[in-house]
């Protein structure tokens, strides 16, 4: 088993393309580098580690979407450059891109529409990350209707896939989604 | 949590912002972080030799020494450093552990010292890695038992450390099991053992022949039916004498049952048992021949030797667990017997006055000659014959000599394993349980938060301060990212005992299953995300009207979750025709620290006047509740109708 190293840019050229501060990429880095000393994280380390945050159910699903979130190229291994914009844009990007960034987790065939299949998988991804012991007690077709709920909201010409547009434009129109997205700044 | 886990709590938070479009609540604020003061280098001086590290290193493991505010004790502010007076070398590998987030343990270092530093930095031993982890447990195994023998010794020496108040019988067993602890005891001990070398010896003599005093009739006969008389007082003597100790241990044995089933006292019985048939017995000639059979029996005396002798025990405790390897050294050479025999008999078969008369008169010759005894009471006199019986006693060289030094080493081997497996599954079970339990301590301690009603976006005050324990800065926002996820899924974590009893509420269709599709109902984009879940007020409603048994064990669950109850709004549906209470508890003032304290959910008069009151068994609880009370006085006066009633148990 060969040792894939991979090295990052050089520090001023991510400081240019991200929103972080020299300081700010070093520290990330280290944390990085003290994790996975071959420079990447494969899919595995990666659930394996975002599991470790919620113990009480199955984060798998989840943190597999997740990880083709952030795996932009799609090499299959995350390299530290991915991990730092992906960062920049969720704690220091505008309100655009991170909806933007969201869209693109959502759409899992990255065909840039939303439609019911993908958004059921997410959504069960994420009531798998609650666990067995919740309360209210989990029914079969929670999930389901949580979607429901987000196409009526979403969906606007009804046509049963949410586009880019719709999805920003839906996202602007709610305050409470534009509140909670200033909930992050102050994360790093 | 593990270490590197707090380097991407910050990752998994962002990511978080993949759950804003689907959530239904509005999301919890996020905890105020002290601005972190980037990244910086600290000193440690340990003993005069300087380690530098980040502190973000040390910070990877709060509730350890280093990793928590504990350290600031040894802060030495004129030289901005801090100062542990302890050893040097010891500390590079604790360090080493926040660095690599593996605990290795020193070959040339004392296991003992190695152990004092590990509980002053606070870092249990469990985290020492899986390559130094069986060296380690070998090396504290062998440490402990050194101590353990030594304490044994000390307490075996000494006598008058009965406790005072001990029974006769108590002081009988403990003069059998020990005899150095008085002098009585050890008399008896040499007694014992004297009378059973006699009996032996008697037994032996018994059988010699002795010339009689008179030469005429020159006949031999043995010394038992010439000396009778003697003979007879000297074994009943013995027998007396052993009946009498086996009485005695049965009468001081703590437990007696065990006891009649030890394997020192069925020697015993056998023992002394031919001499009581043999007296009840009359002397007929048919059952003589029985009765001889039995005073073979006899022998078994000398095993009595092995109270004596610590070398004996050990030796049957070793063959009772060798046992499998001796089971397959018969096994094998039975079946080498058996080809040999029947090979043997059949070249046999065509000589005259042949010994080989059967198979089983072959076995004799074969195992004579395999174990290369040779006799010559049974020799092959054709060439095949001879051919064969010289292939059989070369094997026989390498079936017999082969095993043997293996049964050694392989009990001394197994004996060894059998120890360090044992141990190793008995730890095995512990590690697991202890997983499990700091598993289940992170999603207590998530739940935990959640009773002490932190959640509740209050103003702060003293009274956080008093309710709330302090939580690290990774601990408030690791809870943070799971309030996120609750609001987002409109679900709440809560634990086994809770969701036991709401999937029974449910079955009895309770209400439960509306409340959860209340947050489906399309009331409208505005209104829908604030009502969302407006019946986890409710959540607790049906129980407590149920019967005593299940309230007195359900409550104590949910009165633990009760905390964090938001104010409701008005209750959408007045279904609630059982008289279920309205247990939103409309306090206004920011105690949630009701944990330990059993209170029926009063009912608020503003809301629902016309519910009835919870029929909650009184009585009792009293001393929780009120100190509960009390502290919830203690802050903004609280309106906590006069209806509060206290649960018993």
């Amino acid at each position: 088993m060969t040792m894939v190293c991979h090295r990052p840019e050089g520090l001023e050229q991510l400081e240019a393309q991200t929103n972080f501060t020299k300081r700010e990429l070093q520290v990330l880095y280290r944390g990085f580098k003290n994790e996975c000393p071959s420079g990447v994280v494969n899919e595995e380390t990666f659930k394996q580690i975002y599991a470790q945050f919620f113990p009480h159910g199955d984060a798998s699903m989840y943190a597999h979407y997740l990880f083709h979130a952030f795996d932009t190229t799609q090499t299959g291994s995350v390299k530290f450059e991915d991990f730092v914009t992906a960062l920049s844009i969720l704690l220091r990007g505008t309100v655009h891109e991170k909806l933007r960034w969201t869209f693109n987790l959502y759409d899992i065939n990255k065909d840039g529409y939303i439609n019911k299949e993908e958004m059921m998988d997410i959504v069960k991804a994420i009531y798998d990350m609650m666990g067995k012991y919740t309360y209210p007690v989990l029914k079969e077709d929670t999930p389901r209707q949580h979607v429901d709920i987000f196409f009526q909201k979403m969906d606007k010409n009804k046509d049963g896939i949410v586009t880019l547009d719709e999805f920003l434009e839906s996202c602007q129109e709610d305050d409470n989604i534009m509140r909670s997205l200033q909930l992050f700044q102050n994360v790093m | 949590m593990a270490a590197g886990v707090a380097t991407w709590l910050p990752f998994a938070r962002a990511a978080a912002v993949g759950w804003l479009p689907l959530a239904q609540q509005p999301l919890p604020p996020a905890p105020g972080v002290k601005a972190s003061r980037g990244d910086e280098v600290l000193v440690v001086n340990v003993s005069g030799r300087r380690f530098e590290t980040w502190k973000n290193t040390l910070d990877r493991y709060p509730d350890t020494l280093l990793g928590s505010s504990e350290k600031e004790f040894f802060y030495d502010a004129d030289s901005g450093e801090y100062f542990f007076d302890r050893d040097p070398d010891m500390f590079r590998h604790v360090l080493n552990f926040y660095r690599t987030g593996r605990l290795h343990c020193p070959r040339q270092e004392c296991i003992q010292a190695f152990d004092e530093e590990l509980a002053f930095y606070g870092l249990v031993p469990e985290l020492v890695g899986d390559c130094c982890l069986e060296e380690y447990r070998d090396r504290k195994k062998e440490n402990a038992e050194r101590l353990a023998e030594d304490e044994e010794a000390e307490q075996a020496g000494d006598g008058p450390t009965l406790p005072a108040g001990s029974s006769l019988r108590q002081r009988l067993w403990r003069a059998f099991e020990n005899p150095h602890t008085s002098t009585a005891a050890l008399v008896f001990y040499y007694v014992t053992g004297f009378f059973i070398a006699v009996s032996v010896i008697a037994n032996v003599v018994e059988t010699i022949p002795c010339r009689g005093p008179t030469r005429q009739p020159p006949r031999e006969q043995p010394c038992g039916d010439r000396f009778p008389l003697a003979f007879f007082c000297m074994d009943t003597a013995c027998v007396l004498i052993f009946t009498g100790e086996y009485l005695l241990r049965l009468f001081a044995a703590p437990s007696r049952c065990r006891f009649l089933r030890s394997v020192m006292s069925l020697i015993d019985v056998v023992a002394i048992l031919p001499y009581y048939i043999g007296l009840f017995m009359p002397k007929n000639e048919d059952v003589s021949g029985a009765f001889v059979t039995l005073r073979v029996f006899r022998v078994f005396r000398i095993f009595k030797f092995s109270r004596h002798s610590q070398g004996l025990r050990i030796l049957g405790y070793t063959l009772k667990s060798c046992a499998s390897e001796l089971g397959f050294l018969l096994f094998s050479l039975t079946m080498a017997i058996i080809i040999f025999a029947t090979v043997m008999f059949y070249a046999e078969k065509g000589t005259n006055k042949t010994n080989f008369t059967s198979i089983p008169a072959a076995f004799w010759y074969t195992i004579v000659t395999m174990t290369t005894l040779g006799y010559g009471d049974m020799v092959p006199s054709t060439i095949a014959g001879k051919i064969f019986g010289s292939i059989c006693s070369l094997s026989g060289v390498l079936v017999i000599a082969l095993p043997v030094p293996v049964i050694v080493s392989n009990f001394s081997r197994i004996y060894h394993q059998n120890q360090r497996a044992d141990k190793r599954r008995a730890q095995q079970k512990v590690r697991l349980a202890r997983i499990r339990l700091a598993k289940s301590g992170t999603t207590n301690a998530f739940l935990q938060y959640k009773q002490n009603g932190s959640l509740e976006d209050s103003g702060g005050g003293e009274e956080q301060a008093l309710c709330v324990r302090n939580r690290s800065a990774f601990e408030q926002q690791h809870h943070h990212l799971l309030h996120c996820l609750e609001k987002t899924t409109c679900h709440e974590f809560t634990d086994e005992l809770t969701f036991s009893e709401a999937l029974g509420a449910v079955s009895l269709g309770s209400r439960t299953s509306r409340s959860t599709s209340v947050c489906s109902q399309p009331v409208g984009a505005g209104s829908l995300l604030s009502s969302c879940c407006p019946r986890r007020a409710k959540r607790r409603a049906i129980r407590l009207a149920n019967s005593t048994a299940s309230v007195s064990r359900g409550s104590m669950q949910e009165l633990d979750t009760l905390a964090g109850l938001r104010r409701s709004p008005a209750p959408q549906s007045r279904s609630s025709l059982n008289a279920k209470p309205h247990d939103s508890l409309d306090l206004t003032c920011d105690s949630r620290d009701f944990v330990a304290a059993i209170i029926s959910i009063p009912t608020p008069p503003a809301n629902t006047p016309d519910e009835s009151q919870p029929s909650s068994p009184g009585g009792g609880g009293g001393g929780g509740a009120s100190s509960t009370l009390r502290n919830s006085s203690l802050g903004t006066p609280c309106l906590l109708p006069e209806t509060v009633k206290i649960s018993s148990l």
